[in-house]
């Protein structure tokens, strides 16, 4: 095993906490896209995944996902973080493994959250959570062991994902599309006008995701490295390069440049980098925001064609953006950035090799994660329907189901204690 | 007795106000409100869906007037509220049989 280097592991335990700030970041960016009422609905459901996916994943979780298995899940060693003093399979860590096993369980929080963007305004409570618990062990957990864990097949098959493009966000993207077809379209989508209550919350939350995603993306080299550099300054352009194309785009199709896009273009260009942060150069870096930008904000507006109600954009946004950034990599995947690519872009000189590779991954990623949570979440509503009563979805899900209001702005309103 | 009841655009209330102070006018009610009339709402756009806002938001005026005065604060608030461009709103009155101030239980002209 190679020797601790405290350097590293000081970097490791600072990224940890910042992707873990990711998702209350998240839930502000989404708080702030839904109608008052579904307020604190939204908030607690992606609160609640911090909790419950954190015990999934220490229970079963991170064991499927890297102990010593198969090409297609890993062992059983690690079940309850069990034998933590030994190597995790296939890596060269020079962080202890407790601390790994925490890093990795702040993706699994953070792709269940993303999850509830596309289901909002809808679900119940108890519904969601038992969705989080099984869809983080069913779901996630194969499919980090194979993209992540150099055990995994779409790994050993060459595939180039840094961060998580498939991971993260092919998978919540299609898994988030699977379940939003199983519960359904919100009551009056696209008839009624569902606009955002509170744009400041969003930026606000926007402005987090992208604090938190340099942990995600530069501590995804695992070492305080000139990679983890590369990673963050390619992160950053990317980010910028989505926010401004995006801006430019909306000016000129309804002339208005909105902080609904300057957020929504950046976490696009953010998303595409997260599998690439690694692989590119910052020039290329800032070409993919900008790429990423621009199709995105075209995606977002398929659902209102094909009459699916994703509602918070999370397949326009993260599956398309996922599938840019791999794909983006089979163009300008660069030995200058990372000496460990060993297959370059089409654009270097490369070949399509490394462009087939990556769509396999694409391919392999959006069968399973639509496929089995598709199936996953129709057995589920069998026996605990994931769905709200009809006069909850009228009155909000923060009355219905929480008890509580977002907003007491001090109206006329007779109020005392119950029991008087 | 008549209440006199103005609707107008919001960056007018002080104007209002301050004409109808002028005109020695004890007191006044003011409510936000939203509506319609010849000026329809607006468009919001969300990352590329237009929303229509049909309801424009307003300030509503209600002051309580003496029979006499009723027609010169009506022209005060027209005067003080007109911008000539379309959505400037309405004024109207309504003939009030009986008013009682509270804390002394004057009623008629004398709880103006």
């Amino acid at each position: 095993m190679t020797s601790l280097d405290s350097g590293d592991t000081a970097w490791l335990l600072v990224c940890t906490a910042l992707v873990l700030l990711m998702t209350p970041g998240l839930a502000f960016f989404y708080a702030g896209m839904v109608r008052a009422k579904n307020a604190l609905a939204m908030l607690m459901q992606t609160y609640a995944a911090i909790g419950v996916v954190t015990v999934t994943w220490v229970l079963v979780g991170y064991s499927l996902a890297f102990a010593d298995g198969n090409r297609v899940l890993g062992g059983l060693h690690f079940l309850g973080l069990a034998n933590q003093d030994e190597p995790v399979p296939g890596f060269d860590l020079t962080v202890p493994p407790l601390l790994f096993s925490m890093f990795q369980l702040m993706f699994a929080v953070i792709t269940v959250a993303l999850i509830a963007g596309a289901v909002a305004d809808r679900m119940r409570f108890g519904g969601f959570v038992a969705f989080a618990a099984l869809w983080s062990v069913v779901v996630y957990a194969p499919l980090a062991h194979w993209a992540f864990s150099p055990d995994g097949f779409l790994f050993k098959a060459g595939v180039l994902d840094f961060a998580g493009g498939t991971v993260v966000e092919i998978n919540s993207g299609a898994s988030g599309l699977a379940l939003a077809l199983v519960v359904g379209k919100r009551m009056g989508w696209p008839r009624e006008a569902m606009p955002p209550h509170s744009l400041p919350l969003t930026l606000l939350g926007a402005g987090l995701l992208w604090f938190g995603w340099f942990g995600f993306n530069a501590g995804s080299a695992l070492h305080a490295d000139g990679l983890a550099v590369n990673a963050l300054v390619a992160t950053h352009l990317s980010g910028v390069g989505g926010m401004l194309a995006w801006l430019v785009v909306e000016r000129w199709r309804t002339g208005s440049a909105t902080t609904l896009g300057a957020a929504t273009g950046a976490v696009a260009g953010l998303v595409a980098i997260t599998p690439a942060c690694g692989f590119l150069q910052p020039l290329p870096a800032l070409l993919l925001g900008a790429v990423a930008g621009v199709v995105c904000l075209y995606a977002v507006q398929v659902k209102f064609r094909f009459g699916y109600d994703d509602s918070l954009d999370v397949v326009g946004v993260h599956f398309v953006g996922g599938v840019v950034g791999l794909l983006f990599l089979g163009l300008f995947a660069a030995e200058a950035a990372n000496p460990g690519v060993v297959r370059e872009g089409l654009l270097l000189g490369g070949g399509l090799d490394l462009m087939g590779r990556q769509l396999l991954a694409v391919v392999v990623a959006t069968a399973w994660a639509f496929g089995a949570t598709y199936l996953l979440a129709k057995a589920l509503d069998r026996v605990y329907p994931l769905r709200v009563a009809e006069e909850h979805e009228v009155v909000g899900l923060d009355q219905a189901l929480h008890a509580e209001s977002a907003y007491d702005l001090g109206g006329v309103r007779a109020t005392g204690r119950f029991p008087a | 007795m008549k209440l006199v009841t103005a609707v107008v655009k919001p960056f007018k209330l002080d104007d209002v106000k301050s004409a109808l102070e002028s005109l020695g006018i004890q007191g006044m009610t003011v409510s936000e409100v939203q509506g319609f009339g010849r000026q329809r709402g607006h468009t919001e756009v969300y990352r590329g869906a237009e929303y229509t806002v049909d309801f424009v938001p307003k300030v509503r005026i209600e002051v309580l007037v003496d029979d006499a005065d009723a027609a010169r604060v009506v022209d005060v608030v027209v005067g003080a509220a007109q911008t000539g461009s379309i959505g400037d709103g309405k004024v109207w009155t309504t003939p009030v049989e009986d008013v009682v101030r509270v804390r002394t239980g004057e009623r008629g002209p004398e709880a103006l």
